[in-house]
């Protein structure tokens, strides 16, 4: 029998950085086993001091290279990083291949920095359910910079902005005309555009289509998102990257922060109550043998799912008033 | 909230040969067998193999090794698991490791051993019944 330290043990280890730690945490919240909870709360008081950054952009970008050069300049500056990088699970067996880290493996065993990947486990958006709190595991754990690499995403994969609060989207040349770059989804969400293997021609083109994609823009926003070139592959370009990075960090914290993190906060408890409210109700049609029965409601058309969700959900309060 | 584990895998290429064809198709069989496998390229210290199977949590280690260096590496791997508390990820090799170097292997606690010619099922089915239990 493998004999887990008990949850406490893991948050304390967590707090003073430990690695093995901090790996038994993201485990904990992935498997969404019991303990999750008390773990999650324990290290909550002590986030909110890394700069959490998502990067996304379509498979075979160069997400995973840059990452690794972003990196390198980060641990250049003397702040430690943690990553995580996702890739999508089988629909079809529930595993998964995880290569991301492939391009990072020389930074593994230095102690500044702590990659781990994850799967989606079919959750959508372009991340793992876990994600968020594994983010959260890193940042209290003390890294200054924490940076989360989307599955290769399409256009509608955003819920990198309930992660993260500065956002890379990056472009390949070649992969678009500026009719992607109207389309609505991950153009809207980027702080910051990169071009990478801007070595390659019409790397100029992809700048001027997505430039010319923000000058449409009718609302007039407080920040402009740059649009950078980068060659991940020799690093070219990074170092401006990571300027622009800390720049967006300096607005955050000046005009916006309040704002945005209110909204991540109001995303979060919405979200929790959701999957609380859910889950005691299926328990409920669970251990009481109904499930089925408002499945075949369902399955004969009898009944639309919205409305037995909300008769359960009223017959769920009134037994609450009657205790 | 129901638990939700699944079998974590880190398929490893120690030392220098640079052939990992066999160390992609396990990793893919082991993919649809529905665990999540991580794989870490070509060239790797042990130092780096056993620092990534902290960092990822695995309960399994698959070592692929062509280079005939396994007697040299493996011990080293099996030691730095050890100083890093990593005892109880299960440990398996693949590759060429010839027979008369199997004992000697198993004494290190690298008790899986396949060689070519395994049908991938078998690997799949060991993992299954040997994978240390957690509580």
């Amino acid at each position: 029998m493998r004999t887990l330290p008990k949850i406490q043990e893991i948050a304390r280890g967590v707090l003073a950085g430990d690695r093995r730690s901090i790996a038994r945490a993201i485990t904990t919240i992935e498997n969404n086993s019991p303990k999750a909870q008390e773990l999650i709360a324990s290290i909550f008081p002590h986030t909110g001091k890394a700069h959490i950054i998502g990067l996304t952009g379509p498979p075979g970008s160069g997400k995973s290279t840059l990452i690794d050069k972003i990196i390198r300049e980060y641990r250049r500056k003397g702040k430690t990083v943690g990553v995580i990088a996702v890739d999508p699970t089988s629909p079809f067996t529930g595993g998964a291949f995880l290569g991301d880290r492939i391009r990072m493996q020389e930074l593994s065993t230095d102690q500044g920095v702590f990659i781990r990947s994850m799967a989606t486990r079919n959750y959508l958006g372009g991340i793992a359910k876990a994600t968020k709190n594994a983010a959260k595991v890193l940042d209290s754990a003390g890294k200054d910079v924490v940076i989360v690499e989307t599955v290769g995403a399409g256009q509608s994969e955003v819920e990198i902005i309930k992660v993260a609060q500065t956002i890379v989207v990056l472009f390949a040349p070649g992969l678009g005309d500026e009719i992607q770059a109207i389309k609505a989804g991950i153009m809207e969400i980027a702080d910051i555009f990169v071009v990478n293997k801007a070595d390659r021609a019409n790397a100029d083109k992809a700048v001027m289509d997505i430039q010319a994609m923000l000058q449409l823009n009718s609302k007039e926003r407080m920040w402009k998102p740059p649009v950078l070139k980068t060659t991940a592959l020799t690093g070219e370009g990074v170092s401006q990257l990571i300027e622009r990075i800390g720049d967006h960090r300096l607005f955050l914290e000046k005009e916006f922060e309040r704002k945005r993190s209110r909204e991540k906060a109001e995303a979060e408890l919405v979200e929790a109550i959701k999957e609380k409210v859910a889950n005691s109700i299926i328990e409920e049609l669970k251990t009481e043998g109904k499930l089925e029965e408002s499945l075949q409601k369902i399955l004969e058309k009898k009944m639309d799912p919205a409305s037995i969700a909300e008769k359960l959900l009223n017959k769920k309060f009134k037994k609450q008033v009657q205790k | 909230m129901q638990n939700q584990r699944k079998i974590r895998v880190l398929i490893a290429k120690p030392g220098l040969d640079s052939h990992d064809r066999g160390a992609k198709i396990i990793a893919r069989a082991l993919r649809d067998a529905g665990m999540e496998v991580i794989y870490t390229g070509l060239k790797q210290t042990p130092e780096q193999i056993v620092e990534t199977a902290l960092q990822e949590d695995v309960d399994v280690i698959g070592l692929s090794i062509l280079s005939g260096a396994h007697k040299t590496l493996f011990p080293m791997i099996m030691e730095l698991l050890k100083q890093k508390g990593l005892t109880d990820v299960l440990v398996v090799a693949g590759g060429i490791i010839p027979e008369e170097d199997v004992p000697e292997m198993k004494k290190l606690g690298i008790k899986g051993i396949f060689g070519p010619g395994t049908r991938t099922n078998e690997i799949i089915q060991y993992i299954f019944e040997n994978i240390p239990k957690r509580t």
